[in-house]
């Protein structure tokens, strides 16, 4: 198996070298776009990492937090703030703080939410009855959307414009791709210093490594996992009003955001939070190369089936994934 | 003598006479008792209660519709196989319908234009490319074919425990529709023809001969009482269905799934081989699957990758869910209920309410909110009756004592006073 695993990296790498070779302008610009798309997957994909951390719950509900906050933004942006391309950069910059502000408590509170109504009271249940819980969870949270925002795709203007920042010889970087760089790195920088020297970081990791041990030692469990869906929601908060940057938003879009997300955490090691960005960047840029370049690519079509097969290959020859350790739900 | 003395005595006469009934009957008499309502019904949904009061509630599925309402519970049923019995999650169940169907399709239409092979079809002229299989053997073998599909997807994946393995489940729903979908132009090859699906598929029937001699339909498509033909079809589609299922739950394969769903480690110790045995539950349930595609396939006369969607596989979670993992008549009776709903019911209702209830400024589009409605049921029979509305005996005494497999884990003892000890 691992000479399989071998030829098959050897097989990308030297579709991806070929395609180099034929379009390389092309080929950094689909890169740099990947790099971009990562970064969100990478905010959505911590939020599942951080809850199967401490739960070991596949929060299957957490892509339509995101789908939902995204939508609640854009009611922010357009009908409360009313931001228009026509707006004053102080103005835009203030109202996506704000937006950034609002979206992430409202995910937080939702998704602390839906732990609080119906995951916590699951505790003592058997593992399938919670996750089939989250999958009901899902497609409730689905429908409140659909009932508020209807079944169209939604967008907010172009607030970052998509003007080019510089080009080397063809290869361009965007402003809107450097805001979604801009805000993420933060972002990442914080929660790690929140996970690593924060007594409610250290709460959390506590739990998660033994939550009977955690309570003795006077650990308000039930507060720290509520903390951790609450810090999860914020993140897809942020993740959703970056999407919404680029691209529009729809009542089904947190489905397959989510299931490409957790395919990311899976694929970097799920409850290891490095791991979980790395394989985000890596999915989205798998993404890209697989719509953007030209030779032997299959093409947008394909995508989902693509990332499924990586989740599925990931999951039967190295479940913990590239960074993470063996457990013992793997072999 | 009060009513309450008069009722006492009627329990206690009804339950001496089924005292006498023999034991091996007993197992028969209700399946008996269904059949005789369920058979004459395309005789009598006509005369049912219909008036005004009622509308909401009795809108009689006709037969027509009746026949998705009964493919859907069998599919139900076999999903019952791998989650009830087996205790394995499986989010992905309608890949197998979609296989199950498309191999139907495969097997039975003017796909192939390539070749043209005829194999005891009916109402197909001897010129008509294409494969043409009889749509009998299309239906056992697209269950075969399914099965193996089950046993493919099942061997990479069973080692995973529990919630990976329901993700990966969903990985194979989402990439065998998809695949579908896009197998127009597989360098140059159309299989599946795209979006447009496959369409027309030929019909069950008994050919000419036996209809002379038999007087068994020809061709059901071109009977004049094709509804009530595929009606009865589908009706002796879930008897098989429920009797094999009856007979794999009591067998030893049966047993073994139980004993892997109370507590794998101990059925390993046990010396049940884990994979084996879990692999034959997802062949099982995927036979059924595939069968129950295949069938609605050739009633719709179509196979249409629009119709492969992830809330299908929910929607057959949700019946499994509502009427009791591991039930039996729990799975048909909300098998029905939710499918019915899905057919007729919803809007029925939605129309009622909108007339009577919702003042005209605030219509709402019931239907539109179908799965938001699935999840409501689903969320809150696991909250509140995770062993469903008809629960097995057994399924239900392992969830009240505990017997599962490991929790999220034992908080107890840290904030409830006196719950230290797993029950």
């Amino acid at each position: 198996m691992p000479v399989l695993g071998v030829v098959f990296i050897v097989l990308i790498v030297a579709w991806l070298a070929i395609n180099l070779w034929k379009t390389p302008v092309d080929f950094f610009n689909v890169f740099l776009i990947g790099l971009t798309i990562g970064c969100v997957y990478a905010l959505i994909a911590l939020g599942y990492t951080l809850v199967y951390g401490i739960l070991q719950l596949i929060n299957f509900a957490h892509g339509d937090v995101f789908a939902l906050s995204g939508l609640f933004a854009t009611t922010i942006i357009t009908s409360l703030l009313g931001l228009t391309t026509a707006t004053t950069a102080i103005g835009i910059v203030g109202g996506l703080a704000l937006t950034f502000l609002v979206a992430m408590v409202f995910g937080a509170g939702i998704n602390a939410g839906i732990e609080f109504v119906a995951y916590r009271r699951l505790r003592n249940a058997p593992r399938l009855s919670v996750l089939i819980t989250a999958v009901g969870m899902s497609f409730i949270l689905q429908n409140v959307s659909l009932a508020f925002y209807g079944p169209n795709y939604i967008s907010v203007d172009r607030l970052i414009p998509d003007t080019h920042i510089f080009t080397i010889k063809g290869v361009h970087y965007e402003w809107d791709s450097l805001f979604v760089i801009l805000i993420t790195i933060p972002v990442l920088i914080l929660l790690s210093w929140l996970v690593k020297s924060t007594r409610q970081g250290k709460a959390m990791r506590a739990t998660s490594q033994d939550p009977q041990a955690a309570a003795i030692m006077g650990i308000n469990v039930n507060r720290t996992i509520t903390f951790t869906f609450a810090l999860a929601g914020a993140l897809a908060g942020v993740g959703a009003t970056l999407y919404l940057v680029e691209f529009n938003i729809r009542y089904d879009t947190g489905f397959t955001l989510g299931l490409i997300a957790f395919t990311a955490a899976v694929l970097g090691g799920i409850g290891n939070l490095p791991g979980a960005v790395l394989g985000a960047i890596l999915i989205g840029l798998i993404q890209a190369f697989n719509e953007g370049l030209s030779w032997q690519a299959p093409g947008g079509d394909w995508t989902r089936s693509i990332v499924f097969a990586i989740l599925i290959l990931i999951l039967v020859f190295r479940p913990e994934g590239l960074l993470g350790e063996r457990t013992p739900e793997g072999a | 003598m009060g009513i309450a003395a008069r009722f006492n005595e009627t329990r206690d006469s009804i339950s001496s006479m089924w005292g006498r009934v023999p034991e091996r009957g007993r197992r028969y008499i209700p399946v008996l008792v269904a059949l005789a309502i369920v058979i004459p019904y395309p005789w009598y949904w006509t005369s049912l209660p219909q008036n005004h009061v009622w509308e909401f509630w009795l809108q009689f599925s006709s037969p027509h519709d009746a026949v998705t309402i009964l493919t859907f519970v069998i599919m139900a049923v076999g999903l019952n196989i791998v989650v009830g019995y087996a205790g394995l999650l499986d989010l992905g169940y309608v890949a197998f319908y979609a296989l199950g169907a498309y191999t139907a399709a495969w097997l039975a239409s003017g796909q192939f234009q390539q070749v043209k092979w005829h194999l005891g079809a009916v109402g197909i002229g001897p010129d008509v490319r294409g494969i043409h299989i009889s749509i009998w053997l299309a239906l056992l073998a697209a269950a075969i074919v399914t099965a193996v599909g089950g046993i493919f997807i099942g061997l990479p994946t069973l080692r995973l425990r529990g919630d990976y393995l329901a993700i990966v489940t969903l990985g194979f729903g989402e990439i065998i529709p998809q695949f579908v979908r896009n197998a127009d132009d597989l360098h140059g090859f159309d299989l599946t023809h795209g979006t447009f699906g496959i369409s027309p598929i030929d019909s069950p029937g008994f050919g000419n001969t036996l209809h002379d001699k038999l007087g068994l339909p020809a061709s059901y498509q071109q009977a004049y009482n094709a509804d009530k033909l595929f009606f009865w079809t589908a009706v002796f589609l879930l008897l098989l269905t429920v009797f094999c299922s009856v007979r794999l739950r009591d067998s030893r394969l049966g047993r073994a799934w139980i004993a892997i769903r109370e507590d794998e480690t101990a059925a390993a110790a046990m010396g049940i081989p884990l994979m084996r045995t879990k692999t034959w539950a997802y062949a099982m349930g995927a036979f059924f699957g595939g069968l129950a595609g295949a069938y609605l396939a050739s009633f719709n006369s179509g196979a249409f990758p629009s119709q492969f969607d992830f809330n299908i596989s929910v929607f057959l979670l949700c019946m499994v869910v509502l009427g009791g993992m591991g039930s039996i008549w729990g799975v048909i009776v909300a098998g029905t209920l939710l499918a019915w709903l899905n057919v007729a019911g919803l809007a029925n209702i939605g129309t009622w309410l909108n007339e009577n209830v919702f003042p005209s400024s605030h219509q709402i589009d019931v239907p539109k909110y179908e799965f938001g409605i699935y999840g409501v049921i689903i969320v809150l029979m696991m909250l509140f009756r995770p062993t469903g509305l008809i629960p097995e005996r057994r399924r239900k005494r392992e969830i009240e004592e505990g017997g599962h497999d490991e929790a999220l884990y034992e908080m107890r003892g840290a904030d409830e006073p006196g719950a230290g000890e797993r029950a």
